[in-house]
């Protein structure tokens, strides 16, 4: 069996009665990129709340490389190498886009907490040309000093891709990564995300545009009603009448 | 804020040192430039930098700050008292002190946010205020306030020979008498010092973070940061630099009382830093310096002041006038002060420093045509 980096083992989570994950079953192995695809309402977004440590189960457990991330705070869950990439960019609106990407990168350098107040945090060197590096790549290198509230909504995006690619995760949470993109954005990210899947880079990711997770994915659980109905390849899960079925009046699949 | 050169963070601190030291020169036009208002802008200067270490880079506002500063004061009076009437063992006492005295309050009004933090520092700097007044009057001897007396024990002075029979000695710097002059070099090093360090703090990384607290809370600890004590450093920080503001106070005059915790004086600094620009560096000792200049001079007009200025009209609509403005001063000139406030938040949010910010943009426009450099410089000087 391949190593299995996240682990979600019986995960029940309600909100006033209402079940909005039951039974929740789940593996990714390391280096895969597993998709979670569902119907609006089926519980994608709790189920990463819950792995990030925003939720708590109700009963059950997250299970990450062997450390039980129930219970813990979302930055140590960071710390251990979780990281959340958010359909709705939380960035930091007033801060420049460098500073955006060089606090991830110290955050993951000088842990949760450092009182490093004599030093200067523009003198950071490496740090801020590992920031650089990683705004061009995500075509947005040439504003670094703007502000980064002042971006349009889809560069808003990369820059929250780069704050979360920035601090080099052993597991990366996608929430929607291309939601809202123009298709022309959309390959380029995908293409983005096939290159650090080629570095081996382990990924969940939430996805409603069929065109990205058939290409990216190399499985893919099929989320309805807070339960996971179908489990397996690409091929498999397009093959499933219950696939189906869940997404009638939806989306074709 | 924009990166700026560690090159312009040394011509700004340079500059500030050569305006603070120059003050008796350059204020003496505008009749300020006595020691006993010198030494005021310096005090409050230090306040106001440390409350902005607070408010203006985490966004945390604190209704309490002056519970620090009468700590201080009391520490600074107390350590005059029983060890000497040197000021530095003073100063270090009062930080340490009202350090300790942060941390508590700090520890407990952190665990909320938004309005509910600022309601509980509000909380804590009645108690205590109502405390010194009441039950801690042993330590802080009540109404009349902690003073001096022949009698004080002053041990390291009495260890050095030093004693005093006839009057009540007073604070110095190694014999150094601190009134006068000599007073306000002290507190104008002080607040360069200060300056120095809440310019190193915001120009680091601890200081990104905490203006990261500022911009996107949540998104911190999604980014595997521990925001609770980054908060607690920057309110126990704050509170050091108004322990040290209290101490100064004492330093200038060697008593205390309780009415320095008052929630008044916590508004006061607040004031002082929106009025100079909350989040920039110069700004909360303009601010600060702005509020005690004004409350210096409207406060000293008095009617017969206002009738000869306005000798020239009619004696009907003279005394209408003379009564008119005399809301605005003498006893009065917190009016004027509401005034300013309420202009200044509205037509200019960020403060004065935003006001110098539009001039130098309009300036560099002009000179360059470009606007984005017009940001830049402008921005080399706010944090």
């Amino acid at each position: 069996m391949d190593n299995v980096v996240l682990h979600v083992a019986d995960v029940h989570k309600s909100f006033a009665g209402l079940h909005a994950l039951s039974d929740i079953d789940l593996s990714v192995k390391e280096g895969e990129t597993h998709a979670i695809i569902g119907p609006n309402g089926a519980g994608k977004s709790t189920l990463l709340n819950v792995c990030i440590g925003r939720l708590r189960p109700d009963s059950g457990h997250v299970v990450f490389n062997g450390e039980n991330l129930t219970g813990k705070q979302p930055h140590q869950i960071n710390q251990l190498g979780v990281v959340r990439v958010f359909q709705t960019p939380e960035i930091f609106p007033e801060l420049s886009l460098l500073e955006n990407v060089m606090i991830p990168i110290l955050a993951k350098r000088d842990g949760s907490f450092k009182l490093s107040w004599f030093r200067r945090f523009a003198g950071e060197n490496n740090v801020r040309s590992k920031a650089e590096g990683i705004l061009q790549d995500l075509g947005i290198g040439s504003f670094t000093n703007s502000e980064a509230g002042s971006l349009s909504r889809g560069d808003k995006r990369r820059l929250e891709l780069a704050m979360g690619l920035a601090q080099e995760p052993r597991l990366l949470l996608l929430d929607e990564p291309t939601a809202g993109m123009a298709r022309h954005d959309t390959n380029a990210t995908i293409d983005l995300l096939k290159r650090i899947k080629a570095q081996g880079m382990t990924k969940v990711i939430i996805e409603h545009d069929m065109h990205v997770v058939f290409s990216l994915a190399d499985r893919i659980s099929v989320l309805a009603g807070g339960r996971i109905i179908c489990q397996g390849t690409p091929e498999e899960v397009k093959a499933d009448p219950k696939v189906k079925e869940a997404y009638l009046g939806e989306e074709q699949v | 804020m924009k990166n700026s050169s560690a090159l312009s963070d040394w011509v700004l601190f340079l500059a500030f040192a050569a305006a603070v030291l120059t003050m008796p020169l350059w204020l003496a036009p505008f009749g300020a430039n006595y020691p006993d208002l010198m030494q005021k802008f310096a005090i409050f200067g230090v306040f106001a930098i440390g409350f902005n270490i607070l408010f203006g880079l985490t966004g945390y506002l604190s209704f309490g700050h002056a519970a620090f500063l009468g700590v201080g004061s009391y520490t600074a009076v107390w350590s005059f008292k029983l060890l000497s009437m040197n000021v530095l063992p003073a100063i270090m006492f009062s930080i340490v002190v009202a350090g300790v005295f942060a941390f508590l309050i700090g520890y407990i009004s952190l665990r909320r946010s938004g309005i509910y933090f600022s309601i509980l520092t509000l909380a804590f700097a009645q108690m205590s205020y109502n405390l010194a007044y009441s039950v801690l009057t042993p330590i802080t001897n009540g109404e009349t306030g902690l003073q001096l007396s022949l009698s004080d024990a002053r041990v390291l002075d009495a260890m050095a020979g030093i004693t005093v029979t006839r009057s009540l000695p007073s604070t110095n710097l190694f014999g150094m008498k601190m009134s006068g002059m000599p007073g306000f070099y002290f507190c104008a090093v002080v607040l360069i010092v200060a300056f120095f360090i809440a310019l190193r703090i915001t120009r680091s990384p601890f200081g990104a973070m905490l203006k990261g607290i500022k911009s996107n809370q949540t998104r911190m600890a999604y980014t595997g940061l521990n925001t609770r004590p980054y908060l607690l450093w920057a309110f126990v920080i704050s509170g050091m630099f108004a322990g040290l503001a209290g101490a100064m106070m004492a330093v200038t005059d060697p008593l205390a009382g309780a009415e320095r915790m008052q929630w008044t004086a916590s508004g006061e600094v607040v004031l002082m830093t929106i009025l100079g620009g909350a989040g920039t560096l110069i700004g909360p000792v303009l601010g600060a310096a702005l509020i005690k200049y004004f409350e210096n001079i409207f406060s000293s007009f008095n009617e017969r002041i206002l009738n000869r200025a306005f000798e020239a009209l009619p004696d009907s609509i003279q005394s209408i006038v003379v009564d008119t403005v005399g809301l605005f001063v003498g006893e009065g000139w917190h009016l004027t002060l509401g005034l300013l406030f309420m202009i200044t938040v509205i037509f200019l949010p960020g403060g004065i420093m935003e006001g110098v910010r539009r001039i130098t943009a309009l300036f560099d426009r002009d000179k360059s045509g470009s606007s984005s450099a017009a940001s830049n410089t402008a921005a080399a000087e706010h944090s």
